[in-house]
């Protein structure tokens, strides 16, 4: 289970109805499920993905991101959630408006390419950093809007998005810490709790 | 034979002798309902599946009549020990349908008002009527509720017919390649098969059991126009191409087929109308064009699926024309927007509607996962 999962879990209250944005094989979900006793539900496009999800006996809806959740009633959903995709989406804005028009509560995670090594990556190469975590080069990569901390609370400011909560991860525990302290520098994975 | 097989198997026949009343206000005075099972029941009765068939379907969907029987039933890739429908888990019940002509009381069967068959006096069924016949078959099986209703084109339109009529008699409902409705292209289609075999002289208005004559070369037609639609351009073009026939006359004025696709599509039509009755062809593609799901609720899928108690496996295949995945999505987003569970997925298959009938590997992956959760 990936960190910021783990991390997101504090949030969701029992019993909460959950739709997880880009589910993948439903791990995640299974947890919320079994933790929570939600009412959850997943979208994935990955065929493989979607069919071990189903496994999982979940209620998975095969559906691409950036063609929108206007298939989805408003506030249909006590939490929306969407972990590690908001990079990866074609209007990662429209996605926000989207979740938060669909979930009462929102959490997004995504990878903060404001921290050091990306800066000293790009500052000291001039190219675009390939890393254990994001190791993709940037022609084939599929994560085609990375942005910073500091993008990302902007962002939430200029469209009236509430942030209800925020906790970053490092790397390892020291890392955390420091990134807790100074997100936009030592931050690998931010998580923000949001809503209208 | 294969090893994952149900095996040789029997269909059996059970007597109604409770009045039906159809939708259309006529009244089968008793009737029989021809069906195989495969597996057995368990002691709650609870791990029943009911798979309803498309509109030439039958009850012979899995295994063989006889060791010399070439090809299984019409659903073999999914039922049977092992598949994704297995044969060792569930107790599956496939039956042929009121108005069919595989053994159910049908236009070939003997009116027992006149004595004679009934032909074009068999009562005209819908959806609804078959799903009723169904849940009284239910019954005399001693199945009060399904874990699963299954049905692929005209076969999910029954399923999802289920789960607004016997809301509570089904924990699941599968929905493969269907429509809430049909467009008037399917509409079209369907009524140039109908004039195909009403146009023939040896249909006689219906009357050809009686006259002693066969709308052969009708019927034949409305299976070969059916079976363009059942098929994806893309899968013709691989199948057949513009291939020639080995031996096609020079003579292009010839009646003879020159192209393979000519030769096939005529193969089927010759096959097809050498075993199946025209005026069930009529009455089922009559009971198609007027399906109409969300009709008895002002129009409205929302309100029709609110009513509903189970849960949906939607499944769409990405080159089926006949009932294109957009039509799956429609019944997704109705799903959603009445906050019922579902699930949805899209297979990428380049054989067009048929689809739904071949062992497409992410299809079945797909299906033998949702299948899990319905053992669950």
């Amino acid at each position: 289970m990936r960190q910021d999962l783990t991390h997101i879990l504090r949030w969701i209250k029992s019993g909460a109805s959950v739709l997880d944005l880009g589910c993948g094989n439903g791990e995640f979900l299974a947890l919320i499920q079994k933790e929570r006793h939600a009412r959850v539900m997943g979208i994935e496009i990955d065929p493989d993905a979607i069919t071990s999800a189903m496994g999982r006996g979940l209620n998975i809806i095969e559906q691409n991101l950036d063609h929108g959740l206007a298939n989805f009633p408003s506030q249909s959903f006590d939490m929306v959630v969407m972990a590690h995709a908001l990079q990866a989406v074609q209007y990662p804005d429209q996605v926000l408006e989207e979740m938060l028009r669909v979930g009462r509560e929102c959490v997004v995670t995504f990878p903060n390419f404001g921290q050091w090594r990306s800066r000293v990556h790009l500052a000291t190469r001039g190219r675009m950093p390939v890393s254990k975590f994001m190791p993709y080069n940037w022609y084939d990569t599929p994560n085609i809007h990375f942005c910073t901390v500091r993008d990302f609370e902007t962002l939430c400011r200029q469209r009236g998005i509430r942030i209800l909560g925020r906790d970053m991860i490092g790397g390892d525990e020291g890392g955390t810490s420091l990134a807790r302290r100074w997100p936009n520098l030592f931050a690998t994975t931010a998580i923000y709790h949001i809503s209208r | 034979m294969q090893e994952n097989s149900v095996g040789i198997v029997s269909p059996r026949v059970e007597r109604f002798d409770e009045p039906l009343t159809f939708a259309c206000g006529r009244r089968l005075p008793s009737y029989e309902l021809i069906f195989e099972t495969y597996g057995e029941l368990n002691g709650d009765a609870s791990n029943a599946i009911l798979i309803c068939h498309a509109l030439s379907g039958h009850h012979h969907a899995a295994g063989y009549h006889s060791d010399n029987e070439r090809k299984p039933g019409w659903w073999d890739a999914c039922i049977g020990p092992g598949k994704p429908i297995d044969t060792r888990r569930f107790f599956v019940v496939s039956l042929n349908n009121l108005g069919g002509c595989h053994g159910s009381t049908g236009p070939t069967t003997e009116n027992p008002e006149s004595g004679q068959v009934f032909g074009p006096d068999f009562p005209q069924p819908q959806v609804d009527d078959w799903v009723d016949a169904q849940a009284r078959l239910a019954d005399r099986l001693g199945i009060h509720c399904w874990a699963a209703v299954v049905g692929g084109s005209l076969g999910g339109m029954q399923a999802m017919a289920w789960s607004l009529r016997y809301p509570d008699r089904l924990r699941h409902c599968v929905v493969i390649a269907a429509a809430m409705k049909l467009s008037a292209q399917n509409i079209a289609f369907n009524e140039i098969a109908r004039r195909a075999i009403m146009s023939d002289p040896g249909f006689a208005n219906g009357h050809y059991l009686r006259d002693g004559t066969q709308p052969t070369q009708g019927l034949a037609l409305a299976r070969m126009v059916g079976h363009i639609t059942y098929l994806s351009d893309d899968a013709m073009a691989s199948r057949f191409g513009r291939e020639l026939q080995p031996s096609h006359p020079d003579d292009e004025s010839s009646d003879a087929p020159q192209f393979q696709i000519e030769s096939y599509l005529r193969y089927q039509g010759e096959q097809f109308s050498s075993v199946f009755d025209a005026n069930t062809y009529v009455l089922m593609t009559r009971a198609l064009d007027h399906f109409d799901l969300a009709a008895a609720y002002g129009g409205d899928a929302i309100t029709a699926f609110s009513r509903s108690r189970c849960d949906y496996l939607v499944l769409s295949f990405s080159t089926d024309w006949r009932f294109s995945p957009a039509r799956s999505r429609e019944i997704v987003d109705a799903l959603l927007a009445a906050e019922r569970p579902v699930s949805y997925a899209e297979i990428e298959a380049d054989e067009g509607h048929d689809a739904f009938l071949l062992p497409i590997p992410r299809y079945l992956a797909v299906l033998e996962a949702y299948m899990k959760r319905v053992d669950a």
